[in-house]
């Protein structure tokens, strides 16, 4: 009697899982709710040869399991598809630390052949440039790092895109989604607050949310932000309690510049719509989601290939855009997103393509009550922490610009969005 | 007679009889064997896995760690910082006192050297600079070793939990003055060109060669100093030492100041020798894995050599066998996890022998 008890038991069990398993296929593979990204990832043509002996490594701070480095490792297999190299024409060495740990990775990797060596995270740069003065033979390319313009190395190289760009167009779909709320009568105009969570009070982050901010503005003039740190690039737990204290004060719409999934599935538990970053999150928050912007490297993977293969110079600084295919934003949760998002976006991106529409445009923020009209910026980065270089040229904030750096610069702290915790 | 045996209660299978005197070449034996068979089983396990041959595996784990002169220095100063901090845990353990905060203690040394750094780098010369690291760096070690050993000694606190605890205060304390330093928000300080330790060779042999050293003194230390002597009496028996007449308190924070200072040491040899910079992460649970060290070692300092050297070893070796297979960071893990559970395993038949139910003659 037990027997068969247990053996139905087991039955009901498989099939109950059968069933949730089917479930969750259907409802990611669901397409009727998806509107097709504004600003797709381009296809990559190769249009040089590879030599035999090359090779490219590449050192990641996480693996897999963090989306930030997976954004680069899915980026390079992609260029490395386009460019048709051998597996082993790849090598990643991936949970390398920002110690000495990353010029052992590096000076490793030259011995393994590369002629060209990629790191991902900020604080790899210095110990990177160490393997760059010893090797002038080979390549060394460095994503988000500021040192590359005043090395003095012809070998080192920094890289970023004009992200800003990209976060100012999900804010247009944050603004959307807040005046279909407003226009409904769920919230009221002065109670549109937008929270944010970020990691800490550094450039790349306020750049990204200022940016977010001022697209959001540019539909919705009352919305105000609120932003929360966490002092961590990737805390699954602080991200998500950091949105929670968001909601609770009083914000109706979240995005976040950090790497786990805390944030979006703190608002699909609250039902609050969330902008994301690094890629989509709708599987996260299929009622919730609303759109993603991400960096693609893959270009930029692709054209430090060809340079090497070529023999032409990598740039020092290389910033990415919406051109070369570096801005992306991911698909569009129609059944979140308000009416009309698709065509809105599909017109600011032309705009800022045509230089017609400036994210920093000095007209659209004030400092202290303020527009301003001069400002300086720590671009040289000597460690002193002194800002010495204009960036205000033509009546914008001109962030990774030509000739300055493609690390973001823009520190400013605008009126309108209130810092919860700066203690970061 | 038939009657009686019936009554005999059944002999096992087997059991288990203390070996006595078991000679010292057939101890190597076995530990050797153990090494080899769960490098086997790991190979074993990489072609159920990852689909790679045994011969692919073992090529990868002797190619990882001897294959260029750059991976077998990385190798020897693997093997010396994790000597350094299992050989500063190695007078607490003797004393029975459970140090599990060397993770802390090597970082709090790391976090006053680099602190030396920011205060002192345009003012003084590399020379003098270094010396006032170097001394900061062991009171911050030796502070974060004395705390606990001060509480234990005089409330008998529990010293485990104590010093496990103020790993976490130190990784909060770098944290703390990431942010204070970086202005920019970045809590990220980069390679400091400031304090730095002369080379001999390259970044690594003085690094090796301090380590050795301190292994060496160490060694006499335990063995020929009254301080020795008195921290094998308070392991053994408080009560013992306390009716010698060895003052128990004083040897326990004693102890523990020289556990800290030594970590302290290593912190600065990190700073000052190889990373030149700090992050929260900047142990990497070194001070964990070298409480594994110190046992398999038996608390001896100079086998504690081996004991580091195999563990660096597989760490080189597995991390080359992700990167050539291009597998997850979990499978360095399950690798050394296995080779060290057949290590520790093995001291149980150097220990013991299994003695079988011989069958019964009739």
């Amino acid at each position: 009697m037990k027997k068969i008890l247990a053996l139905v038991l087991a039955l009901a069990m498989v099939l109950a899982m059968g069933v949730m398993m089917a479930s969750c296929g259907s409802s990611t593979s669901d397409d009727e709710d998806v509107i097709k990204s504004p600003l797709p990832e381009i296809e990559l043509v190769k249009d040089f040869d590879v030599k035999d002996d090359f090779k490219i490594g590449i050192i990641t701070l996480h693996d897999e399991k963090s989306t930030y480095d997976l954004n680069f490792i899915e980026s390079v297999k992609r260029a490395a598809k386009a460019a048709g190299l051998k597996d082993e024409q790849v090598i990643i060495k991936s949970n390398i630390d920002e110690s000495s740990a990353c010029e052992e990775a590096a000076l490793d990797l030259v011995d393994k052949g590369c002629k060209l060596i990629f790191a991902d995270s900020f604080g790899h740069e210095s110990f990177l440039m160490e393997a760059a003065k010893k090797h002038p033979e080979v390549q060394f390319c460095h994503a988000t790092g500021t040192h590359a313009h005043t090395s003095g190395l012809s070998n080192f190289h920094n890289a970023f895109a004009s992200i800003y760009e990209g976060r100012y167009v999900a804010g247009v779909a944050a603004g959307m989604k807040l005046k279909e709320m407003i226009d409904a009568g769920t919230i009221t105009a002065d109670k549109a607050v937008v929270g944010y969570v970020g990691a800490f009070t550094y450039a790349e982050v306020i750049s990204g949310y200022t940016s977010f901010y001022l697209g959001v503005k540019s539909i919705v003039p009352t919305a105000t932000m609120k932003v929360q740190f966490t002092g961590s690039w990737y805390d699954e737990t602080a991200e998500k309690n950091a949105a929670q204290a968001l909601m609770s004060m009083g914000c109706v719409l979240i995005s976040q510049h950090a790497d786990s999934l805390g944030a979006p599935s703190a608002c699909e538990d609250a039902g609050v719509p969330n902008v994301s970053y690094n890629g989509s999150t709708i599987e996260a928050g299929p009622n919730t989601f609303i759109i993603s912007s991400k960096i693609d490297w893959a270009p930029y993977f692709l054209y430090i290939m060809k340079c090497v293969n070529t023999g032409a110079a990598i740039d020092t600084d290389w910033t990415g855009n919406m051109s070369t295919g570096s801005v992306c934003l991911s698909e569009i949760n129609a059944k979140v997103a308000a009416a009309g998002t698709a065509e809105k976006l599909a017109d600011v991106i032309s705009a800022l393509k045509a230089g017609t529409l400036h994210v920093f445009d000095t007209a659209t923020f004030t400092v202290g009550g303020e527009h301003l009209s001069s400002y300086l910026a720590d671009v040289d980065d000597f460690g002193d922490y002194t800002p010495e270089t204009e960036v205000i040229t033509n009546g914008y904030f001109d962030e990774s610009a030509t000739g300055k750096r493609s690390a973001p610069y823009f520190d400013l702290r605008i009126d309108g969005i209130e810092l919860v915790n700066e203690k970061y | 007679m038939k009657k009686e045996k019936m009554n005999e209660p059944k002999e096992p299978l087997f059991h288990v009889l203390k070996r006595a005197n078991v000679p010292a070449w057939q101890t190597w034996v076995i530990r050797l064997s153990a090494i080899v068979v769960s490098i086997l089983i790991c190979s074993l396990l990489a072609f159920l896995i990852i689909g790679a041959s045994p011969l692919k595996f073992l090529g990868a784990l002797f190619d990882g760690t001897f294959g260029t002169s750059l991976r077998i220095w990385k190798l020897l100063k693997g093997t010396a910082i994790l000597a350094g901090i299992s050989l500063a845990l190695v007078p607490a353990f003797r004393m029975h006192f459970w140090n599990t905060g060397a993770e802390g203690q090597v970082l709090i040394g790391m976090l006053a050297a680099v602190a030396c750094i920011m205060a002192f780098r345009d003012t003084i010369p590399n020379g003098l600079l270094v010396v006032i690291m170097l001394i900061a760096s062991v009171l911050a070690g030796m502070l974060w070793g004395f705390i606990p050993a001060f509480f234990k000694a005089n409330w008998n606190t529990n010293e485990t939990l104590f010093t496990l605890m103020l790993n976490y205060v130190a990784t909060y304390l770098v944290k703390y003055f990431l942010i204070k330093w970086t202005p920019n928000g970045s809590s990220t300080i980069g390679r400091l060109k400031y304090g730095m330790l002369p080379t001999i060779l390259n970044d690594y042999l003085l690094v090796i060669l301090v380590i050795i050293v301190m292994v060496a003194i160490m060694h006499v230390y335990l063995n020929y100093s009254k301080h020795g002597y008195e921290i094998s009496v308070v392991g053994g028996s408080v009560n013992t030492a306390r009716y010698i007449g060895i003052n128990v308190k004083k040897v326990i924070i004693r102890t523990m100041c020289v556990s800290g200072a030594i970590c302290g040491i290593v912190g600065f040899l990190i700073v000052s020798g190889l990373d030149h910079s700090i992050t929260a992460e900047s142990v990497g649970g070194q001070g964990f894995t070298a409480i594994m060290v110190a046992w398999m070692a038996n608390f001896n300092p100079i086998l504690l050599l081996f004991s580091s050297f195999l563990v660096a070893f597989l760490n080189q070796g597995s991390g080359e066998i992700q990167t050539v297979f291009n597998v997850s960071d979990a499978f360095p893990s399950i690798v050394i996890g296995i080779v060290l559970f057949f290590v520790i395993g093995c001291e149980f038949f150097i220990n013991y022998r299994i003695v079988f139910r011989k069958k019964e003659d009739k």
